[in-house]
């Protein structure tokens, strides 16, 4: 017989504690789906006010938005198709994030990927089998992706230049490089008023997932986003970085290979962004012209910071906001607002979340370690 | 070449008009941001910033008939944009970087809701001053027609110049940037200093927004800005945060910018495209040569993330 079992007191004392414990799991895990959820609510509010100083009803456009983006079979496909490209931009900003870095020229990765897999497939199509092609495309955009943005992250931490500069300025200059290969060597004659490479032939195309009406980057997509996750949570690579992110000099101290990280990482997310661009040329446009810089770079910036960064977040967050691109046309049409409202709504719930992220650890019901001090 | 009538000589008279013609967005754009970074905060967002700037006064001048008013309109606009982004910065865990590209995607779209009504009509442009009366030549008349603020802003860079050495206000400035703990400790509140030093700056990036919008291209549409307010940041570094670099490394990009049609015009049309990506190469070589690892930039603002 021991002291505790014996003694009534001990065993309440044991009971809460454990209960106390699930409390602080759930009190830890809750702040950022609550200070989330509350920030986005506040965006929307504010975007109300704009709406109603505009003389229009904020009621029917949230209306408006849910119908276009989610009301039907049809618009949630057209929404997933939307979210597809987003969710590779979105992890070309993510996985940077992680080691501090911060990205913003996934658009570069994206053109280049898409005018990298046109080049790679105008020799095979029509010889070659058709998934050998698509695969080979694939390598081919994330190779070029990957050198791309890798080269930020070489560039950061063997020469001290600023990641987000330098990523910028490649992005120009893979635009101008997309540009010259369309308008030039890779020019199809017969495109007039739009350059274009030459068409992939139509059996050379990714298709749709069966059953829908989603081409199949969505699935690769999605797949990406669970890998980078695994990489980042389950892999010593990936606690690695999270050492490194939090403190260069510490992760120097315990041997890490910070510089490898760095542009591991950074290649990789570029590879990614690459595949996106793939996927607009065998998907959607099928061919690689200048529609591959429609922005998707930047609205990946924004998943990835309203994801704070998960892989795993940036699967609904991506969908959301496809959906919301999706509902644009039909606020323009049912309500005579231009097409930017979807931008301006964008901008806003934007500064919002990065505004609440000052939040943080600041209230006692999701920070255990201040809850006890103060009980 | 016939059609040019002063031959080959039009090249390099293609790129000095084009220089001027070019640079005044990028003048301002980067003296505004010279001021922000100086006090030790980067706007990002200053791209967002010129393109509503445009709108404003391509917007206020149409209805005012005044190129003018547009021109302070959009200063006010600006000074409001820097106002927001220094505010919300000034509270602990926001990154400056992020809400810079936040506030980017907010101005554009703002700029293109507001501004969409205001493609079609025709507003006043602003006044150039013809310095080329004494030629006969057309090109060299049209080379040396030059729009007054890009006399303003040559100046403004001498006066910030001068400014950030000699006045009390510069040298705040500067303290704020270098150190938080040594402004506070001179009784200085940095906050106050970077939210005043962020409205500057977003109200200068917006002139250049105008002059965009009112003189050259000269009209309003959504594709007016192709980064210059993005590539502002980059100049600014260029340029060590000194505003003569600023105004030099702008005439620079301008010329680098008018390389590619100046060579066009006289039938020079391989790697056409290329020459429009020479602005951003010359930056990003001039960066990796003049950065290290182990030491941060010389001239950079202590405080300044973007540095660290």
């Amino acid at each position: 017989m021991t002291i505790e079992a014996d003694n009534p007191a001990i065993a309440i004392v044991e009971k809460p504690a454990s209960l106390r414990a699930v409390l602080e799991w759930i009190a830890r895990r809750a702040e950022p789906v609550v200070i989330g959820l509350a920030a986005i609510l506040i965006g929307l509010a504010l975007f109300s006010l704009f709406i109603l100083a505009v003389g229009k009803s904020p009621a029917t456009l949230f209306q408006l938005m849910y119908t276009g983006g989610f009301g039907s079979w049809f618009s949630v496909q057209n929404s997933l198709s939307r979210a597809a490209p987003l969710l590779l931009t979105a992890l070309c900003v993510a996985l940077p994030a992680r080691l501090g870095l911060v990205i913003i020229g996934g658009e570069g990765a994206v053109v280049l990927g898409g005018v990298a897999a046109a080049a790679m497939a105008l020799p095979l199509a029509g010889t070659a089998p058709v998934f050998l092609t698509l695969i080979l495309m694939a390598i081919a955009a994330m190779v070029v992706g990957g050198i791309w943005i890798g080269l930020a992250g070489f560039l950061r931490h063997y020469r001290g230049v600023n990641e987000t500069i330098s990523s910028l300025l490649l992005s120009y200059i893979a635009i101008a490089l997309m540009n010259q290969f369309v308008e030039g060597l890779l020019r199809d004659p017969a495109s007039l008023n739009k350059p274009s490479t030459r068409p992939l032939p139509a059996e050379y195309m990714l298709g749709n997932i069966p059953g829908m009406d989603v081409h199949w980057g969505l699935v690769i997509g999605i797949l990406a986003c669970v890998v980078s996750w695994i990489v980042i949570e389950a892999t010593s690579y990936g606690f690695a970085a999270r050492i490194a992110g939090g403190n260069v000099r510490a992760a120097q101290i315990q041997g890490l290979p910070v510089g490898k990280l760095i542009v591991g990482f950074t290649a990789l997310a570029g590879s990614f962004a690459g595949l996106a661009g793939m996927i607009e040329v065998a998907a959607v446009q099928g061919s690689a012209n200048a529609s591959l810089a429609a922005g998707y770079g930047y609205t990946g910036i924004l998943v990835a910071f309203l994801a704070r960064h998960n892989p795993l977040a940036i699967i609904p967050v991506a969908i959301l906001l496809g959906g919301i691109d999706a509902s644009g046309g039909l606020i323009q049409r049912r309500m005579g607002l231009p097409d930017a409202t979807v931008l301006v709504l964008q901008g806003t719930l934007f500064i919002v979340i990065l505004f609440c992220e000052t939040f943080y650890g600041r209230f006692k019901i999701f920070n255990p370690d201040l809850w006890k001090r103060s009980l | 070449m016939e059609e040019t009538g002063i031959g080959i000589w039009g090249v390099p008279l293609a790129i000095f008009a084009g220089a001027i013609r070019v640079s005044t967005p990028f003048i301002f754009v980067s003296l505004g941001e010279a001021i922000t970074e100086r006090s030790g905060r980067i706007n990002l967002g200053l791209e967002g910033t010129l393109v509503f700037g445009a709108m404003t006064a391509y917007a206020v001048a149409v209805i005012t008939g005044s190129p003018t008013l547009g021109v302070l309109a959009a200063m006010v606009a600006g000074a409001i944009f820097g106002l927001i982004h220094g505010w919300i910065c000034k509270f602990p865990k926001v990154n400056d970087i992020a809400i810079g590209i936040a506030m980017m995607q907010f101005g554009l779209g703002m700029a293109f809701f507001l501004g969409k009504s205001f493609i079609q009509p025709v507003a006043p442009k602003l006044p150039s001053i013809a310095l080329g009366g004494w030629s006969s030549t057309p090109q060299i008349q049209a080379a040396l027609n030059i729009n007054v603020l890009f006399f303003i802003g040559a100046a403004l860079a001498l006066f910030l110049f001068w400014a950030f050495k000699n006045t009390r206000i510069g040298l705040i400035l500067r303290v704020v940037g270098d150190s938080t703990d040594a402004a506070r400790a001179m009784g200085i509140h940095p906050d106050r200093v970077r939210l005043l030093a962020t409205a500057a700056g977003g109200s200068l990036a917006a002139i250049g927004g105008a002059y965009l919008s009112l003189y050259y291209p000269g009209s309003w549409n959504e594709g007016i800005s192709s980064g210059q307010g993005l590539m502002a940041v980059a100049l600014v570094i260029f340029a060590r945060w000194n505003p003569i670099g600023c105004f030099l490394a702008a005439l620079l990009f301008g010329g680098a910018g008018a390389l590619g049609p100046a060579l066009q015009s006289v039938g020079v049309t391989q790697g056409y495209y290329l020459f429009y990506a020479a602005p951003y190469v010359l930056t990003l070589v001039i960066l990796i040569a003049t950065s290290s690892p182990t030491r941060s930039l010389a001239g950079a603002p202590g405080a300044l993330s973007l540095t660290k």
